[in-house]
């Protein structure tokens, strides 16, 4: 497995139409870190999300992950680069198995070549068992065995959730991007996740950015945590430091409250 | 319901799994090889031309059902195939050559069509593969020199390997073997990273390209893939019209191909399956209901057409569960137009949230 390389982002802006989602916001995010980023809703925490995984190109700035030049990534390379990530809203295949899922997050490490694969030839049968066997320690890790089978429509939404953090690690990510792993989920599967992400991070060595209202386990995870507002930066530091900052109190806690 | 216990990764790599499923399959495929020893050769004929639309079907099911991309011109492709094999074979290309290069040719035409399609959404894309199955119709036609125009082309005799196939069942023979094939290599497309990437382009595009899924390229192989079967289906039809008119592939065939995979069920190779039976008994019981109807709608031109259209619509609306009802993609796509790529950004999936009350 590749090691983990420092996620520096400088000055990086985008508009929409007038509307400066995101606006001169510049930090660096060390390898094996965990880094959470809060703000109010549509402060453009996602954005810069997508504005790293390339599917929104920024109108200033720059992302580096070591030494790669993001930006000379198109979105479809970036998982190459050891970049994974989940979304908030959840963007599972609905109509495909648990198992299928998790393969296509096997998708950048397997060759897909239709004359190969529609004869499935002996390499790709021994392709195929050889990544299943990958997926399967992502199953045992986060103890989603028994959706295994099914169809993700059938699943709930903590199980969902579950489903596309292991989607996620099946890509082998050295830095991973988590969309509010923890929204709509009850207190017990928070825990949960809090104890995943732990693992996620000591015993794989990924560096995680996450994007979470929940400030307990912010407060848990996290060793850094930036705070945005209206696209811009408001302060970054330890949880405690940004917790006690009187802007971000007034921007956001004062909104929470 | 019988509980199945996996002990090795080759057991989720198999087809058929289930005990039931293997009996059942064995016994079909049996049925299908016997078939000539029980039925006459007019009937052995329209069980050949059902597998050829089955293959058909399987095509047009890779594409729209399997990627979520729309073709409401599909028998164009069905057209290439008849045309291109039977001016190659006139020619005194052999058989078997005719046939690969005719896939061939086929496939790289789809490609094309798909490069332009894989930049379009839904509404706009039905619209331009309309234009395309229009534009192959009218080709035909003018083309006189190669394809004979209007006043049609003669498909010459089956000869395979040296060997003439003049008899009903060694014709149905070859097209069981070719439809076996299709299916297997279908089936093997969709347990492998090329398959896999299509169904994750027809649920999320946003995340089949975060996974490292060139959406556009496996756009465009799904156009090639699925008019390489269309077109090989083609080629086997034109040995069972033996006399090729350019009206056999306008609107109304890419409707009824359309047809099979709806009303067979979106989303499976069976379901194409499925929909070619249904639409080969469809003309039976049209024929039946042009006797029963009074002659003033019996009669009138333009049933079957209208027939074909209103069960499409009733599929859709009601979307029947029990035949592998799998409409979404494609729904969201009409659903959502013109505003599909906008909307597939934001926060839709609120069904999501609602899910944690119940
Ligand atoms: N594709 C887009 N087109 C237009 N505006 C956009 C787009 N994506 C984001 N925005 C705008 O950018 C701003 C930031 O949105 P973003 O989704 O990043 O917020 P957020 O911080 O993730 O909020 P939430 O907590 O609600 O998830 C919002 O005003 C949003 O409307
Ligand atoms: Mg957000």
């Amino acid at each position: 497995m590749s090691v983990a390389k420092t996620l520096s982002v400088r000055n990086l802006s985008i508009e929409f139409g007038g509307v400066h989602a995101v606006e001169d916001i510049s930090f660096d995010v060390a390898p094996g870190e965990t880094f959470a980023i809060i703000g109010p809703n549509g402060a453009g925490k996602s954005t810069i999300f997508n504005l790293i995984s390339r599917l929104y190109t920024p109108t200033a700035g720059t992302m580096h992950y070591g030494e790669q030049d993001l930006l000379r990534l198109p979105a479809h390379k970036i998982v190459h680069a050891g970049i994974g990530r989940t979304f908030q809203n959840i963007e599972l295949f609905e109509h495909a198995t648990v198992l299928q899922n998790l393969m296509v997050g096997r998708h950048s490490h397997m060759r897909a070549n239709p004359f190969l694969n529609f004869a499935f030839l002996p390499g790709v049968r021994k392709s195929e068992i050889e990544h299943r066997r990958k997926v399967e320690d992502i199953i045992d890790f986060l103890e989603i065995a028994q959706y295994r089978e099914q169809k993700i429509s059938d699943l709930s939404y903590g199980a969902r959730k579950n489903v596309e953090l292991a989607r996620a690690l099946c890509t082998e990510p050295t830095l991973l991007l988590l969309d509010e792993p923890a929204s709509g989920l009850n207190n017990e599967e928070t825990d949960d996740v809090s104890f995943w992400l732990d693992d996620i991070k000591h015993d794989l060595g990924i560096t995680i950015v996450m994007v979470e209202h929940d400030m307990n386990l912010v407060g848990q995870v996290a060793d850094r945590v930036m705070a945005i507002n209206n696209g811009r930066l408001l302060a970054i530091g330890t949880p405690d430091e940004v917790r006690n900052d009187v802007e971000v109190q007034r921007a956001y806690l004062g909104v929470a409250a | 319901m019988q509980f199945l216990f996996k002990t090795a990764y080759t057991d989720d790599i198999r087809f058929l799994a289930r005990t039931g499923e293997k009996i059942r399959v064995a016994l079909v495929v049996i049925l299908l090889l016997a078939a000539p020893f029980m039925l006459q050769d007019y009937y052995l004929a329209e069980l050949g031309l059902l597998l050829v639309y089955a293959i058909a079907g399987i095509g047009l099911m890779t594409l729209t059902g399997h990627t979520g991309l729309v073709s409401f011109g599909h028998a164009a492709f069905l057209g290439i195939g008849a045309y291109t094999h039977s001016i190659l074979l006139s020619k005194g290309v052999p058989f078997t050559i005719s046939l690969l290069i005719t896939v061939s040719f086929s496939a790289a035409v789809g490609m094309l069509i798909g490069r332009s399609a894989s930049k379009m959404f839904g509404f706009y894309m039905a619209i331009a593969t309309l234009a395309f199955g229009i534009l192959i119709e009218t080709v035909f036609g003018e083309w006189s020199s190669l394809t004979g125009g209007h006043q049609g082309l003669a498909v010459p005799d089956l000869i395979v390997f040296g060997l003439p196939l003049a008899k009903a069942w060694q014709q149905y023979y070859l097209d069981l073997v070719l439809t076996l094939l299709v299916i297997w290599g279908a089936s093997n497309l969709f347990r492998t990273p090329t398959g896999r990437s299509f169904l994750a382009v027809r649920d999320s595009e946003l995340s089949a390209r975060c996974l490292g899924v060139n959406v556009e390229w496996a756009k465009i192989q799904a156009f090639g893939v699925s008019a390489a079967i269309t077109g090989l289906a083609g080629a086997l039809l034109a040995h069972h019209l033996s006399y090729l008119v350019p009206e056999v592939f306008g609107v109304l065939e890419s409707l009824k191909l359309m047809l099979m995979i709806v009303v067979g069920g979106m989303g499976s190779i069976l379901g194409a399956v499925f929909g070619a039976i249904f639409v080969s008994i469809l003309p039976v019981a049209l024929s039946f209901l042009k006797d029963v109807l009074p002659a003033s709608i019996g009669q009138t031109a333009g049933l079957e057409p209208l027939l074909f259209g209103l069960i499409i619509v009733i599929v859709i609306v009601f979307e029947p569960l029990g035949i592998y009802g799998r409409w979404m993609k494609l729904r969201f796509f009409f659903e959502s137009f013109p505003y599909y790529r906008k909307s597939s950004y934001v926060r839709q999936k609120s069904y999501l949230k609602t899910d944690r009350m119940r």
